[in-house]
């Protein structure tokens, strides 16, 4: 617990355009997510209702919530894997409404998954080489009649795939197989091939799952160094309370599909609201 | 570190260098006269069929597509190839090499065309509806043929449809196919198609859009996510596909004097499919090699009459059998470490 307070951050959090709240360093900066009054029905069911949230341009920020609470599923309607019922979504103050999954990762929003999605027959290096598909490109005519293009775009290609895979420290395990990577491994790849795409907002889907405490110690240190030197925005959900309460600035908690609270970690930690649905009975588990 | 550089070459251009150590050695046959006719005659064929199953196996190993079609695009190639080259005889009054080289193109990019218009709605299903709506696609190919008329008349092509009252000198006769074709296919012709379709896809595989279609082949969501567009590379590893068949079909059509759409039915694309399954889905080398042994053994064993299909069929089980039995394969891993180590040590030794 002593690591978790020394990492808390300090970071004031102040209200952006009237109700939201960013990072105080972020104020005046466009935010790179702005939801409003986002909703989903599936058949009867409403597995979000009336989700809003802005965040800051250099924000890390926390979706937590129950199981079933729909945090995945804000995520695919984010990433335009679900098209919203009602609501809308403004990506770096671009509406991304008709938007599909392609456009929306052009737009800049990069995701890992919760069940890892890695392309398990190709080896790591490809698959960060996948997420810089669209930042380095060149023409299928170059690739088959291997034209100036081709040994260009590979050379920058490969650099860059080693620049990324040097944050987690993998650069020797470029030529693996990524299907045969131990889970953190598979776990650390997604986030780099995510980040390949150049986003401006990272969202991650449950990273440290599966990972042991000091992996998930220096999964903490990364996205932080991640958020510093790319200065991009990210969003985690995640149920390793460490974690959350350890890095994140703004939190989101979600229940039934519905906000219950959103605030620092402090804040959180101390809504009667949160601990009751969730932090609460977590307590009593442990007892 | 020498030696791991020229075995990482050799590994790289090992098809390539199987293609045409092949080639040599038949060519030398042939100079020699020890080459039985028999065997000379399927020369040109089983460069054919090396080309369906390369360029099938772009479809089916690496966009991950179970294509059931593929003969569908190889009889647009083979006719298309055969209208273009007499039309070159003809009108043109090019010379057989040339003849033979517009047909080559003109097949691939008719059956590239095809391609396109097939792609369209076949690529919006997956898995198994799409192995079912090729083999529908084939078959449509196959009977559409059937009703078609061309005849040259001077310099001008005409076509009808289902009408064999066409002026000038019919070409291509609907069910009764083409007839009376000038056979100006060449060995060589064969081997610089094989060359070429190999250098296409091997190329393709190691690019940025063969990984792309790799990557759509390993998990879609995630590739959406990371912002592939799907359709376009599923398309591109497709009509790729279908322009080479149709690059072999051409060939393969100017080959035999008298050709008919019902050889290219189902059971043909049947045929391909197998050559890549045995050959090892997604192995550019092992559908050459299998494309090869299946299609000269059956012929072979044209001595064994009675027998002929029995020792084939023995031959696709055992085949079946060997390459999927786990002792087998942990029988190779272990040999491949047992290099492995002694060349890591040997190069150990020298730094």
């Amino acid at each position: 617990m002593s690591e978790t307070v020394k990492r808390k951050s300090d970071t004031k959090m102040v209200p952006f355009p009237s109700r939201a709240i960013v990072p105080e360093r972020d104020l005046g900066k466009r935010p790179v997510l702005e939801c409003s009054h986002l909703g989903i029905d599936f058949g009867g069911l409403r597995a979000v209702d009336d989700f809003n949230l802005t965040i800051g341009k250099t924000e890390i920020a926390g979706l937590i919530g129950p199981n079933g609470a729909g945090k995945t599923t804000v995520f695919n309607l984010l990433t335009k894997v679900y098209q919203p019922t009602t609501g809308t979504i403004m990506v770096n103050g671009k509406d991304t409404a008709g938007m599909n999954t392609v456009q929306a990762n052009k737009l800049g929003l990069a995701r890992t998954f919760q069940n890892i999605r890695l392309f398990n027959q190709m080896t790591v290096e490809d698959n960060v080489r996948i997420g810089l598909h669209n930042q380095i490109p060149y023409g299928m005519f170059s690739g088959i009649l291997r034209l100036p293009p081709y040994w260009s775009g590979e050379r920058k290609q490969h650099e860059k795939a080693m620049d990324l895979l040097s944050i987690f420290h993998m650069e020797n395990l470029a030529d693996e197989k990524a299907g045969s990577l131990p889970y953190g491994a598979q776990r650390r790849l997604e986030i780099v091939r995510a980040l390949a795409t150049n986003p401006s907002l990272l969202l991650l889907d449950e990273p440290a799952a599966g990972m042991n405490p000091k992996e998930t110690e220096e999964l903490m240190d990364n996205i932080i160094k991640i958020r510093d030197q790319f200065q991009i925005a990210i969003m985690l959900i995640e149920h390793d309370m460490n974690l959350v309460m350890g890095i994140c600035e703004g939190i989101c908690v979600l229940n039934f599909g519905k906000v219950i609270a959103k605030g620092t970690a402090d804040e959180i930690q101390q809504n009667p609201e949160v601990i009751e649905a969730y932090l609460g009975r977590q307590r009593e588990d442990e007892e | 570190m020498k030696k791991t550089t020229v075995t990482k070459f050799l590994r790289k251009f090992f098809p390539y260098i199987l293609v045409i150590a092949a080639f040599f050695i038949c060519q030398s046959m042939i100079a020699a006269g020890t080459m039985p006719r028999t065997t000379k005659s399927l020369l040109i064929p089983v460069c054919v069929y090396i080309v369906m199953a390369v360029s099938l196996n772009l479809t089916v190993g690496i966009s991950g597509e179970l294509s059931l079609g593929h003969a569908g695009f190889m009889s647009i190639g083979a006719f298309t190839g055969i209208v273009i080259a007499a039309y070159a005889r003809q009108a043109l009054g090019v010379p057989e090499t040339v003849q033979l080289l517009f047909a080559i193109i003109a097949g691939g990019i008719m059956a590239g065309i095809m391609g396109v218009l097939i792609g369209i709605p076949v690529l919006r299903l997956q898995g198994d509806y799409l192995a079912i709506v090729t083999l529908a696609f084939g078959e449509i190919i196959r009977n559409v043929l059937n009703c078609i008329y061309i005849s040259l008349d001077g310099k001008v092509l005409h076509f009808s449809f289902n009408r064999p009252d066409l002026p000038g000198k019919l070409l291509f006769r609907g069910p009764t196919g083409a007839t009376g074709v000038s056979r100006i296919a060449t060995f060589t012709a064969g081997f610089l198609l094989v060359l070429f379709t190999l250098f296409v896809v091997i190329n393709l595989i190691h690019s940025r859009s063969g990984r792309a279609i790799m990557a759509i082949r390993d998990n879609k969501i995630a590739a959406e996510a990371c912002g592939l567009d799907v359709t376009k590379y599923r398309m591109m590893a497709f009509v790729t596909s279908a322009a080479l068949a149709g690059m072999g079909g051409a060939l393969f059509g100017l080959n035999y004097s008298t050709l008919v759409p019902a050889n290219f039915s189902f059971n043909a694309s049947i045929l391909i499919l197998v050559y890549v399954v045995l050959g090892g889905i997604g192995n550019i080398t092992g559908s050459i090699i299998a494309a090869t042994v299946l299609y000269v053994l059956p012929e072979e064993l044209r001595a064994f009459a009675d027998y002929r299909m029995l020792v084939y069929a023995v031959v696709l089980i055992a085949v079946m059998l060997i390459t999927n039995n786990q002792s087998i394969k942990n029988f190779l891993e272990t040999l491949r470490e047992r290099s492995r180590e002694k060349s890591e040590k040997k190069g150990g030794e020298a730094a």
